[in-house]
């Protein structure tokens, strides 16, 4: 699975600016941009967390 | 007399085969007559990518991609097969590897009771025809790829089709989750590297076991053909006839794993409006904030990763339509998608809406496994 980007994701309040705890996480999957929940029974966010976890992929901050 | 008299009658639980196969759900394969295709009918395959829906293909170097179908060339009583066609022949050598796989969900394999002291047999059966002969390889192995066992079938004559079971005992030992999970994956060898093969005939613990020893390895064939169809896992040491399910009935087995927006036969990406989800801008247009709530077929597996596309085809975008439904629209990005669950998602950002603009787009919900 070649996920090139991740970044986490925030619901954004009513003045537009990012609010409370993340969402989610964007990833570029195979070059298709995504949207993954955090959910670990979610195949994409389980390997996202390998990844994670070996060293190999770094999340961003929402921004 | 009716059924339950029947079997009441019976023995042995496979005492009456032809009794037990007027029963339903007793195939543990989802689409299983590669009926359903919602990804699309034909591709190339990449190290792991669905074909038909529930089915798997992938490929690693050596070996060379291949090319996969739904195809209509089918034994009798069949509408539809899965054809794979190998790429430039090579061996896999080591560490390459070709395989075909339906991993099954953790839930639905509980009263096979595997790991346990009341573990059942279970048989495998299929359809198969191919360019090549002899000897095939089939495995089934845990979530946790430890455990795992090796069977083979023999396709006696090239290009004919031919009906194949596989006897695969019970397994008192190893872990078997029963959630919402893998519960086993099943493969077909089409050309695992020998670092992954296991002898045929025993339970094997170890690592990375999905190939089966001394078998024929596709791939290793220019353009060498593979149709399947008609695969069925069961209960017990007796293979059934396979079990028709109507189209829409496997449908929404497969939705649980995999949906979309688009209609059945429409290629996802497809410039169209068919299907669409609608909705409009309704807040402070600086928050790029959209409203609106939409459901899935059927409940999903997991909270599923989520696509979206632009009318237009554009993944990762939405279509903005301003005040009309003209053209295209503008299209813009997707910042997030909120509230992803089991049974839908609701609400998300997406950049430069406007205060009452047409939003329009499309969806992918995946949770496989």
């Amino acid at each position: 699975m070649i996920i090139t980007s991740a970044k986490y994701t925030k619901a954004h309040d009513s003045e537009g600016s990012l609010t409370g705890d993340n969402l989610g996480i964007v990833i570029v999957l195979n070059g298709v941009t995504s949207h993954v929940p955090l959910d670990p029974a979610n195949t994409h966010y389980a390997e996202i967390m390998r990844q994670v976890n070996a060293g190999t992929l770094t999340i961003q901050e929402a921004d | 007399m009716t059924k339950a008299r029947d079997i009441a009658s019976a023995t042995t639980p496979n005492a009456n085969a032809a009794l037990l196969a007027t029963f339903p759900h007793r195939n543990l394969i989802i689409n299983g007559a590669m009926q359903v295709a919602q990804r699309g009918t034909s591709g190339t395959s990449t190290a792991d990518i669905y074909t038909v829906d529930r089915f798997a293909l992938g490929h690693g170097s050596p070996v060379n991609a291949m090319t996969f179908e739904q195809s209509t060339d089918t034994p009798d009583n069949f509408k539809n097969s899965l054809k794979i066609t190998a790429g430039t022949g090579a061996s896999a050598s080591t560490t390459g590897y070709a395989i075909l796989r339906q991993a099954i969900e953790g839930q639905n394999i509980a009263h096979l009771g595997f790991g346990t002291s009341a573990a059942k047999a279970i048989t495998l059966s299929f359809h198969v025809k191919s360019s090549l002969t002899g000897t095939f390889g089939i495995s089934i192995r845990n979530q946790a790829g430890n455990r795992a066992y090796a069977g083979t079938y023999v396709i006696n004559s090239a290009n004919t089709w031919e009906y194949k079971t596989v006897a695969i005992p019970a397994d008192t030992s190893g872990t078997w989750p029963t959630d919402t999970g893998i519960g086993f994956h099943l493969f077909w060898d089409l050309g695992a590297g020998s670092n992954y093969d296991i002898a045929a005939g025993s339970w094997t613990s170890g690592s990375n076991m999905f190939g089966v020893e001394s078998t024929v390895k596709l791939t290793e064939t220019t353009n060498a053909t593979f149709f399947i169809t008609g695969i069925q896992l069961e209960l017990g040491s007796t293979a059934t006839p396979f079990e028709h399910r109507s189209f829409g009935d496997e449908l929404l087995r497969c939705q649980r794993y995999y949906c979309r927006s688009y209609n059945i036969g429409t290629d996802t990406g497809t410039n169209t409006l068919d299907g669409a989800i609608t909705t409009r801008q309704g807040g402070t247009p600086s928050t790029n904030n959209v409203a609106f709530n939409v459901d899935f077929p059927v409940t999903m597996r997991s909270a599923p990763t989520m696509t979206l596309y632009a009318k237009d085809g554009t993944s990762g975008q939405v279509s903005d339509f301003g005040n009309s439904y003209s053209g295209d629209g503008t299209d813009r990005a997707v910042n997030a998608v909120n509230a992803i669950g089991m049974r839908g998602f609701g609400g998300g950002n997406f950049s430069g809406v406007s205060e009452n603009d047409i939003v329009i787009f499309h969806y992918e919900a995946s949770s496989e496994l």
